[in-house]
């Protein structure tokens, strides 16, 4: 015992006194927690009020909206928006909701504030760099959003921002500073998270509490530790991407563009390269990316469903190895967002394949969700409401993955409609109901205040039908083989048909994202207003970060090391004193979990 | 409560997948072989994946309508159980691989083999925003390009060479007639950035990635005026990159041809 005191201590910093310290450049996981979890909240309303303009202009092509142009005075001449400014706003949108907020939030927001405590450690395993982490994504951020109103405007390229379009400022407006920015803005994205990544793997690996084995990890913690090696290996290829992007942009080399192009007009002077490199770099990072938005979700909806199930996770190995499992296969089926490039047909059914096995982790992962609420006695709290949110989300947008994952299907679906209800409905809604589960469940913890559980409730149910009216009519846009990143429906006679949806999504799209205001709101009001949560333990759940006065003290178990003496999710445990063990509580601790 | 939550959970369910099976938004009209088959794995996908969608949401919502706190006695103490689980995986594996290795057989005929011998050549180079098409005339054999002849206004937007005899009788025009019933292959290039080839009605879509030639095959064999709409970002003309593919009968092609070979002749 006294050498664990010891070794807590080595890892602990002193308690900050000045604000700066304390607030701005802190040390204090919990406060790098907050940190990144406002930054992606910013980022939030950035990335939707894009999407908003988007669908405006989509129904309203024509329409004069002249504080547009006072925003730009080019991309918006006369309140009109060109395409071009459509197609920045798109590649904006994107990227921001991507990086900023998908890749932000759920791992380095609630992992950096959860993680430590729930391993029983009183901070992560390097506090500087964790602090250069957060500051370093925040200067990304910034990067971003001049992108957004530089001169000569955002980049068109769309957030995969393939060569050779962003690789020539001739092939467009927008592909000058714009697009130079989005790249210098993505390698210091990819910078951040390495850091990040390997502070979560040396946490969890060096300061587990006493007792507490890998296999009774929490599935939050497992999550966050396979996404933080699918972000170790996935953004170090991302990273040497950009800095050749930007190479061949600026320093006259050809790595992705080849010989003998001609672009308005002009002979292109480059030569040798394969636009088709950056295509395998970018998705080789870019499909793990999928599930590093996805995998955090999955662990804190896991989590909530089990606490609010009062009863242990179903087959919580299963759920552990269907984490390993899609980490692993996830660096196995890039190729199928290339399946349109030209690739051999032998290669595209390798990918194929790979692509169909990772479903079966997600099955059952899905099946362990409807099996833990199978037999409950559920407790409709807000946390407990986005989590059953999250599971029809992800089920939705998983089985629309099974289309796209065939060759000989996704020829007809490919860059449709389609593609956007798939990605939108599993990278982003699901993953954004897992960030609304892990706000609503943590914030006690994290301000010792409640949110407003009516409005969290009215606001997680208008949201589920509000994304449905946009995302579900997409996939009959997608069947009506509508193609996507198209700024206006009028330069092709076959979209005519297809308009009244598009309008009704666009009504859909104003009514959900005006909803959004009441979750704002509701987390703002509360931090400061919300109901007391004086107790340490308010959903009566099991984990460690339980265990501590909310909000914790700096060095979160003042010094006392937990020790844990058995799995996370022993609800309803027959014979118990109540209906929860804690993993710290040692009764029955002598006998099997069984 | 519980009960407004599972007609919410059920009836979500039921209006994404009702429009699957009325066809309100359903796929245009195929006009190949090739075509059909691929709407048969799109309906047999469909069919598979709305059981799943639709079993996964009745048990989603039985559980919140069945479980709820007003449910007598403590919730139900198991880890779960290895033999479903096992089952479970075995079943998803089966039929996800299943279905892709089926498709396939449907995709294979199209992709793993080249076109028949006696196919009908045709060129398609994409530019911002923009197709040319390019036949080869009389003497089935496409002249050389030089990309420093292009000229959109002497009518050389491709740069097919002067001084190369195969390039004489070669014709170009910006939309793309073909003879109904014959297999046609499709050469596709671009001048500057990637574009894709895409019609919906033959199910077919293809990259044009600079730098390679990417080919494609299909026999048309309904005529008719079909769209070919540019499905990949190239810029900010992409929304209105189009052509279009003209199914003719082979006289009527015959005599396209004969015409155009004629107005090129002319001086």
């Amino acid at each position: 015992m006294a050498e664990s005191h010891a070794h807590v201590h080595a890892h602990a910093h002193a308690a900050p006194t000045s604000f700066i310290r304390k607030y701005i450049f802190s040390l204090d996981h919990k406060v790098i927690g907050i940190q990144y979890w406002l930054l992606a909240m910013a980022a939030v309303i950035v990335g939707m009020a894009l999407s908003l303009l988007m669908r405006l202009h989509l129904v309203w092509p024509t329409a004069q909206m002249s504080w547009l142009e006072s925003i730009w005075p080019t991309g918006a001449a006369g309140g009109v928006m060109t395409p071009e400014l459509y197609l920045g706003l798109m590649t904006m949108h994107g990227t921001i909701m991507v990086f900023f907020v998908l890749t932000t939030a759920p791992q380095s927001g609630f992992g950096n504030y959860a993680l430590p405590i729930q391993i029983g450690a009183a901070d992560m395993a390097f506090p500087t760099l964790n602090m250069l982490s957060f500051w370093v994504t925040f200067v990304g951020f910034i990067v971003a959003l001049a992108a957004i109103f530089v001169t000569g405007g955002a980049p068109i390229s769309g957030w995969t921002g393939y060569p050779p379009l962003s690789a020539l400022p001739e092939a467009g407006p927008g592909q000058g500073a714009g697009q130079t920015l989005w790249i210098v803005s993505l390698a210091i994205f990819a910078v951040g998270s390495l850091l990040g990544a390997l502070n979560f793997i040396t946490t969890i690996l060096d300061l587990r509490a006493k007792g507490l084995t890998l296999m009774r990890m929490p599935l939050t913690c497992w999550a966050w530790f396979v996404t933080a090696i699918l972000a170790l290996l996935a953004f170090a290829v991302l990273l040497a991407a950009g800095v050749l992007l930007l190479m061949d942009r600026t320093a006259g080399t050809s790595f992705f563009v080849p010989g003998g192009l001609v672009v308005s007009d002009k002979i292109i002077n480059h030569s040798g390269g394969s636009p088709l490199l950056w295509q395998h770099l970018f998705w080789f990072f870019g499909h793990p990316e999928v599930y590093i938005a996805i995998l955090p979700g999955m662990g804190v909806v896991s989590q909530i469903l089990s606490t609010f199930a009062r009863k242990p996770i179903y087959g919580y190995r299963a759920m552990v190895y269907a984490i390993v499992g899609i980490g692993i296969l996830g660096f196995g089926v890039w190729g199928h967002h290339m399946f349109m490039s030209g690739m051999s047909p032998y290669t595209a059914v390798t990918f194929s394949v790979l692509t169909m096995a990772i479903g079966v982790p997600s099955a059952i992962k899905t099946f362990n969700w409807i099996g833990t609420l199978w037999g409950a006695r559920i407790r409709f709290a807000s946390p407990m409401m986005y989590a059953i949110a999250f599971v029809s989300v992800f089920v939705t947008g998983g089985l629309s993955g099974i289309f796209l994952g065939q060759p000989s299907v996704d020829f007809y679906f490919h860059d449709t409609y389609f593609v956007v209800a798939h990605f939108h409905l599993i990278m982003g809604v699901a993953a954004i109901y897992g960030m609304f589960a892990g706000t609503a469940y943590w914030f006690p913890k994290m301000f010792g205040r409640f949110m407003n559980e009516p409005i969290n409730k009215i606001h997680c149910w208008v949201t589920f039908l509000g994304v449905y009216a946009i995302f579900g009519p997409m996939h009959y846009l997608g069947l009506a083989g509508h193609p996507r990143r198209y700024s206006e429906l009028t330069g092709v006679k076959f979209l005519q048909p297809l308009e009244p949806l598009q309008y009704f999504i666009t009504i859909a799209a104003i009514a959900t994202i005006t909803a959004q205001v009441l979750f704002l709101v509701n987390v703002f009001w509360s931090m400061f207003k919300g109901r007391r949560c004086q107790e340490e333990n308010p959903w009566e759940s099991t984990t460690l970060e339980w265990t501590v006065p909310s909000p914790p003290p700096h060095d979160n178990f003042a010094g006392v090391v937990p020790v844990v003496y058995r799995g996370p999710y022993e609800y309803s445990v027959p014979g118990a004193s109540k209906d929860y063990l804690m993993q710290t509580d040692p009764e029955g601790a002598a006998k099997p979990a069984h | 409560m519980p009960l407004l939550l599972a007609i919410l959970i059920w009836g979500i369910c039921a209006a994404i997948a009702i429009p699957f099976f009325t066809r309100t938004w359903w796929m245009p009209q195929a006009i190949s072989a090739h075509a059909r088959t691929v709407d048969d794995q799109i309906v047999l996908t469909t069919i598979i994946t709305g059981i799943v969608f639709i079993l996964a949401h009745l048990a989603l919502g039985y559980t919140v309508l069945f479980y709820g706190k007003r449910r007598a006695g403590a919730a139900t103490y198991s880890h779960g159980n290895t033999t479903y689980e096992l089952l479970w995986s075995s079943a998803a594996g089966i039929l996800f691989i299943g279905l892709t290795l089926m498709g396939t057989k449907v995709w294979g005929a199209i992709h793993f083999q080249p076109a028949p011998p006696g196919a009908l050549q045709i060129e398609l180079t994409g530019q911002q925003f923009a197709w040319n098409v390019r036949y080869s005339g009389p003497d089935g054999k496409f002249g050389a390009l030089d990309i420093k002849q292009i000229n959109d206004q002497s009518g050389n937007p491709l740069g097919v060479d002067a001084k190369d005899p195969n390039g004489k009788d070669d014709i170009t025009a910006p939309t793309m007639p073909v003879p109904v019933n014959r297999p046609i292959e499709v050469i596709l290039r671009t001048k500057d950035v990637t574009h894709a080839f895409n019609v919906p009605e033959l199910r077919l879509k293809l990259d044009t990635v600079p730098g390679l030639l990417g080919r494609l095959h299909f026999t048309a064999d309904k005529t008719g005026v079909f769209e070919l709409a540019c499905a990949e970002l190239c810029g900010l003309g992409h929304y209105k990159m189009r052509s279009f593919l003209e199914v003719m009968e082979p006289a009527k092609f015959d005599a396209w041809i004969q015409e155009k070979l004629k107005e090129k002749s002319a001086p």
